[in-house]
C-alpha cells in the first residue's frame, strides 16, 4: 500500500512527538511507530532535563555550555552545544506550558537537582540544574508530548516498523514500513523524512536499554550509504542493577547517594577530589572498573555499592560541607529517598528485594546512551560525508542522531534535552523543507530492498538462529568494546562481529506467518544490531587514543593533535571505511579535564 | 530449575480456536515471567507472539494474566508465582494472536477524556506557578503507564467494553486535579454519562491489578465526588 505525507516521523519518543508537534503546525504529517507511542524509551529516564533556569540558585546557559563541552571531552561541537544550551531555558518553560508536571520548589517554581558534571563555572560546585518531576522525568516528558499530540489530532501509524530509507537522485523521498499487524509492506512517499527512533543498548550484553532499542535507523542508513558518526563514543552509566543492568539514575547521587567499595570506601574521593561521586559518567564508570578489578568489588564480586541511606548521606554531607540553597546544612530524610525517589525503591524492591532506605544497591557500569549517531547539522538536516553535504529532505534527531552535542560524553538530563530541542528544530526545519520543495518520485519498485531481506530471513538455511547471534554479539561487544578497550580485544570483536555477520546468512525464522509476526522483526533488528557493532567495534579500533566514553588500557592520554576529529564510519560489503572531520571549536580551548 | 509454562495461543491464521501449549524452560526464582517467554521464544518455539519493550515495568507493553491475574510479565518474578505457570492474554479486548490484544478500543477510551493540559491563558515568560501542596493532589495518578491492566480486570469492563474504564480515569483524574488546567468541567460531562464512573463498584480490581500501585479506585471515587457535586475540591 502507499501513502503520502509532506513530512513522515519514523519513531515516536521524545524527539519524534517533539518533531510532530512542529511539523504538524506547518505541513501534512505522520508519526511511524515499531511501537505504541507510550511504549517508547524516553520514558525510562529518571533524573531530569537540564536548564538553567536558576530556579533555586543562580546558573547560566553559558555554564551549561561550558559544562557540556568540558563533559564532551572537548570532542562536541561547540557551537551546537551553545545553541542547545540557549534553548534549553525556553523549552523547558513550554514543556511546562504543555502542562508537564514538574516537583515544585517552595516559591512554585520548576524544582532542579545537581547531576554529574553541572557546575557553578565560578565556584566550580555542583549546580542545580536538572530539572526534574520525581525520578520519572522521561516518562512525564513522553506522556505530556503524546497528550499533546492527541490534543492536535497528530496522525499515527503505531506498530508500524521501518525497514528501509527511499532515496531518488540523492534526494530522500520516503521510507518502507512493515505493517505488524498484517505483514504488509507499506510505502510512505514524503517531502521529509525525520528519524528519530533512539538508540542501541541490545549491541550490549548489560544495558539499561529495552529490547527493541535496536538503532534500526542507524542500521537503515548506513546500508544507504549514510556514514554514521562518532561510533566508537557508547556511554556505559555507571550505576545499573547488578547483572540486570536496569538504570539507577544520577539523581540518587544528586541527592547525596555515595558509591562505596569492599572496603566501605567512598572511592570517588581519589578519582575525582572535586565533583567526587558526581563527576561525570565516563569518569565514574572507569573509576568503578578499576575498583573491582584491585579486589574491591563487595564480596570480590563485579558490583560495588550505591548508598542512599539517610544516615550514609547525611554524613558525607557533613563532611563536604554540602547546603541547601539557603545555606543550612543538608539533610535527607527517609520520607525524602520515598518522595525523590519512588521509581529507584521499587525498582529495587521487585528485582533485588533492596530497600535503598535501609540497604545499600548492588550497581555495575551499564550500556546506556549512544552519543554518536547520524550525523547532522544544528538544524536536524542529515551530512553525508566530510565535507558536511547535506542530503535534501533527510533530517534526524534524538539519541540516533549525532550533531554533535555530546562528543566522546554525554552529560546527564543533556539527552532528554537534545530530545526536546533538536526534535523541535527538526520537526520546524522539516516542514519549512516541505513546504519549498515538491515531491521527489519514488524510485521504481521501492519496496525491494526490505522484501529480499525478509525473504531471505524467511528462507535461509535454517542452520543458525538469530538469538544465538545476538548473545555471542553482546558478550564480545561488552568485554571488548566496553568500559576500558585494547587493541587486541576490540580486533577479537572485529572478527568475531563479521563471523556472526557471516552466520547471520543462515538464519531461518520459525514464524512464516504474516499477522504479528515478531520473530522476523526480531531477527531483522539482530542484522541492524551486527552492522552498528561491526561500526563500533572498527571505529574504535581504530581510534589511538583514551578520550571520554572510549577508553584504551594501550593509549590512555587524550591526544588532540592527532584525534581531536570526528570519525565518520561508512558501511561497504566487507568492510567500514573510515573518514574524518574536524570539530568545531568556538569559544574553548581544549585543556586537560579534571573533575 | 525446571519451570513449566501452560500459554494460550492462538494464531488466526493457522488455528479455529485458542488452545494452550506447555512449554518447559530453565529458570531461576529471580528471573521474570518475561524472561521465561523470550526462552521460549529465542529457543523453542519463533513463533510465540507478544508485546514487550523496556522489560523494568515501565513502557507498559507486557500486560498479560499470569496465574489468573494481570500482570506485568517483566514485573513478576518465578519466586513470586511458582514452577507452574499460566500465562494468558488480557480479558475483554479482541486477541489478535497468541498474547496480543487489539488495544485500540483501550485507546480509544482513552482519547474520551481529553486526556492533556488544557488552559488557553496566554502563559507567563517563565512556568506557570504551582505550590508543592497542589503538585502533590495530582502526583498518583502522573504514574499511569496505559499498561490496560486496570481496565482489563475490571468486572464492568467484562460487561460492556464501551464502559470508558479505569485508566481513563486515571488519566482524567490527572487533568482534573491540576490546578493548572481549565477543562476539568468538559471532563466530568463525560465522566457522568452512562459508560461514565458510577459504573465503577468499588471492586477494587483496578487497583490491586495496577503495577504501578496507583490507588485507582480512590482516584474514581475522588472523581465521583467531583461529578456529584459539580466541582472540585
Amino acid at each position: 500500500m502507499q501513502h503520502q505525507y509532506e513530512v513522515i516521523i519514523v519513531g515516536a519518543g521524545g524527539a519524534g512527538l517533539m518533531a510532530a508537534l512542529y511539523a504538524s503546525r506547518g505541513a501534512r504529517t505522520a508519526v511511524l511507530s515499531k511501537l505504541y507511542p507510550v511504549r517508547s524509551h524516553t520514558g525510562t529516564a529518571q533524573g531530569g532535563v537540564g536548564a538553567a533556569l536558576g530556579s533555586e540558585e543562580e546558573d547560566r546557559p553559558e555554564w551549561h555550555t561550558f559544562d557540556t563541552v568540558k563533559g564532551s571531552d572537548y570532542l562536541g561541537d561547540q557551537d551546537t552545544i551553545e545553541f542547545m544550551c540557549e534553548q534549553a531555558v525556553p523549552v523547558v518553560y513550554e514543556l511546562e506550558h504543555m502542562g508537564l508536571p514538574f516537583n515544585r520548589t517552595p516559591e512554585g517554581r520548576i524544582a532542579q537537582r545537581p547531576f554529574g558534571g553541572h557546575t557553578n563555572n565560578e565556584t566550580g560546585k555542583n549546580v542545580r540544574r536538572a530539572c526534574y518531576a520525581a525520578d520519572r522525568t522521561g516518562h512525564m516528558i513522553l506522556q505530556t508530548l503524546y497528550q499533546q499530540c492527541i490534543k492536535n489530532n497528530i496522525t499515527f501509524f503505531d506498530e508500524f516498523q521501518v525497514l528501509d530509507l527511499l532515496i531518488t537522485d540523492g534526494v530522500c523521498c520516503g521510507v518502507v514500513a512493515y505493517e505488524l499487524a498484517t505483514g504488509e509492506l507499506h510505502t510512505f512517499h514524503a517531502k521529509s523524512v525525520i528519524i528519530a527512533i533512539g538508540g542501541w543498548g541490545r549491541v550490549w550484553e548489560i544495558t539499561s536499554n529495552a529490547h527493541s532499542y535496536t538503532g534500526d535507523g542507524v542500521g537503515i542508513t548506513l546500508r544507504r550509504g549514510i556514514p554514521a558518526e562518532d561510533m566508537e563514543f557508547y556511554q556505559f552509566h555507571p550505576t545499573g542493577i547488578y547483572k540486570l543492568g536496569i538504570l539507577i539514575t544520577e539523581g540518587v547521587r544528586g541527592e547525596g547517594g555515595v558509591l562505596l567499595n569492599s572496603e566501605n570506601a567512598r572511592f570517588m574521593e581519589t578519582y575525582a577530589p572535586t565533583a567526587k561521586d558526581l563527576a561525570s559518567r565516563d569518569v565514574v564508570s572507569r573509576a568503578m572498573y578499576l575498583e573491582m578489578r584491585d579486589g574491591r568489588g563487595i564480596d570480590g564480586k563485579r558490583y560495588l555499592n550505591l548508598d542512599v541511606r539517610p544516615d550514609t548521606v547525611n554524613k558525607y554531607a557533613q563532611k563536604d560541607g554540602r547546603t541547601f540553597p539557603d545555606g543550612s546544612p543538608y539533610r535527607l530524610s527517609a520520607a525524602d529517598v520515598m518522595a525523590k525517589l519512588p521509581d529507584i525503591i521499587d525498582f529495587c524492591r521487585t528485582y533485588m528485594d533492596v530497600d535503598p532506605v535501609t540497604q545499600p544497591m548492588p550497581v555495575q557500569p551499564t550500556a546506556h546512551y549512544a552519543m554518536g549517531g547520524i550525523p547532522t547539522d544544528v538544524h536536524g538536516r542529515v551530512l553525508i560525508d566530510e565535507k558536511n553535504t547535506v542530503m535534501p529532505g533527510l533530517y534526524a534527531a534524538g539519541e540516533c542522531a549525532c550533531v554533535s552535542v555530546h562528543g566522546a560524553n554525554r552529560l546527564g538530563t543533556n539527552s532528554l534535552l537534545d530530545l526536546i530541542v533538536f526534535g523541535k528544530e527538526s520537526g520546524v526545519r522539516a516542514a519549512e523543507f516541505a513546504n519549498q520543495n515538491g515531491f521527489v518520485a519514488l524510485p521504481d519498485d521501492p519496496v525491494d530492498f526490505t522484501r529480499q531481506q525478509l525473504d531471505a530471513l524467511r528462507n535461509g538455511s535454517g542452520k543458525e538462529k538469530a538469538a544465538d547471534l545476538r548473545q555471542e554479539m553482546q558478550k564480545v561487544m561488552f568485554d571488548h568494546v566496553g568500559v576500558f578497550r585494547t587493541q587486541d580485544g576490540m580486533r577479537e570483536a572485529v572478527d568475531k562481529v563479521r563471523e556472526l555477520k557471516e552466520r547471520f546468512q543462515e538464519v531461518r525464522v520459525d514464524d512464516q506467518g504474516y499477522l504479528y509476526n515478531t520473530d522476523i522483526l526480531e531477527a531483522w533488528e539482530v542484522g541492524c544490531l551486527l552492522d552498528i557493532a561491526e561500526v563500533t567495534a572498527v571505529s574504535a579500533l581504530e581510534r589511538t587514543e583514551s578520550r571520554g566514553a572510549h577508553a584504551r588500557e594501550d593509549y590512555p592520554k587524550r591526544d588532540d593533535k592527532k584525534w581531536l576529529k570526528h570519525t565518520l564510519a561508512f558501511l561497504k560489503k566487507d568492510e567500514v571505511e573510515l573518514r574524518y572531520k574536524p570539530v568545531t571549536i568556538t569559544k574553548f580551548q581544549p585543556k586537560a579535564r579534571v573533575y | 530449575m525446571k519451570v513449566k509454562l501452560r500459554i494460550l495461543r492462538y494464531d488466526p491464521e493457522k488455528d479455529k480456536r485458542p488452545h494452550f501449549e506447555n512449554y518447559v524452560v530453565e529458570g531461576q526464582p529471580n528471573d521474570q515471567v518475561l524472561d521465561l517467554l523470550n526462552q521460549v521464544k529465542w529457543y523453542q518455539d519463533g513463533t510465540l507472539a507478544y508485546r514487550r519493550s523496556c522489560a523494568h515495568g515501565i513502557c507498559g507493553s507486557d500486560a498479560m494474566r499470569i496465574n489468573g491475574v494481570n500482570r506485568l510479565a517483566c514485573k513478576v518474578l518465578v519466586k513470586d508465582v511458582g514452577r507452574k505457570i499460566k500465562i494468558e492474554p488480557l480479558l475483554g479486548m479482541p486477541v489478535v494472536k497468541d498474547l496480543i490484544v487489539d488495544m485500540e478500543p483501550f485507546f480509544e477510551h482513552y482519547r474520551s477524556v481529553m486526556p492533556y493540559f488544557v488552559n488557553d491563558d496566554p502563559p507567563p515568560q517563565r512556568e506557570r506557578l504551582q505550590s508543592i501542596v497542589e503538585r502533590e493532589r495530582f502526583d498518583d495518578t502522573t504514574k499511569c503507564i496505559l499498561c490496560a491492566a486496570c481496565t482489563t480486570s475490571c468486572p464492568s469492563f467484562w460487561a460492556s467494553g464501551e464502559y470508558i474504564g479505569p485508566a481513563a480515569f486515571v488519566q482524567a483524574h490527572r487533568f482534573i486535579f491540576d490546578s493548572r488546567d481549565r477543562a476539568a468541567a468538559e471532563r466530568l460531562v463525560v465522566l457522568n454519562e452512562r459508560m461514565g464512573v458510577w459504573r465503577c463498584h468499588d471492586i477494587f480490581n483496578c487497583t490491586e491489578a495496577c503495577p504501578r500501585e496507583i490507588e485507582i479506585t480512590k482516584a474514581i471515587g475522588e472523581l465521583k465526588m467531583a461529578v456529584a457535586k459539580g466541582r472540585i475540591d
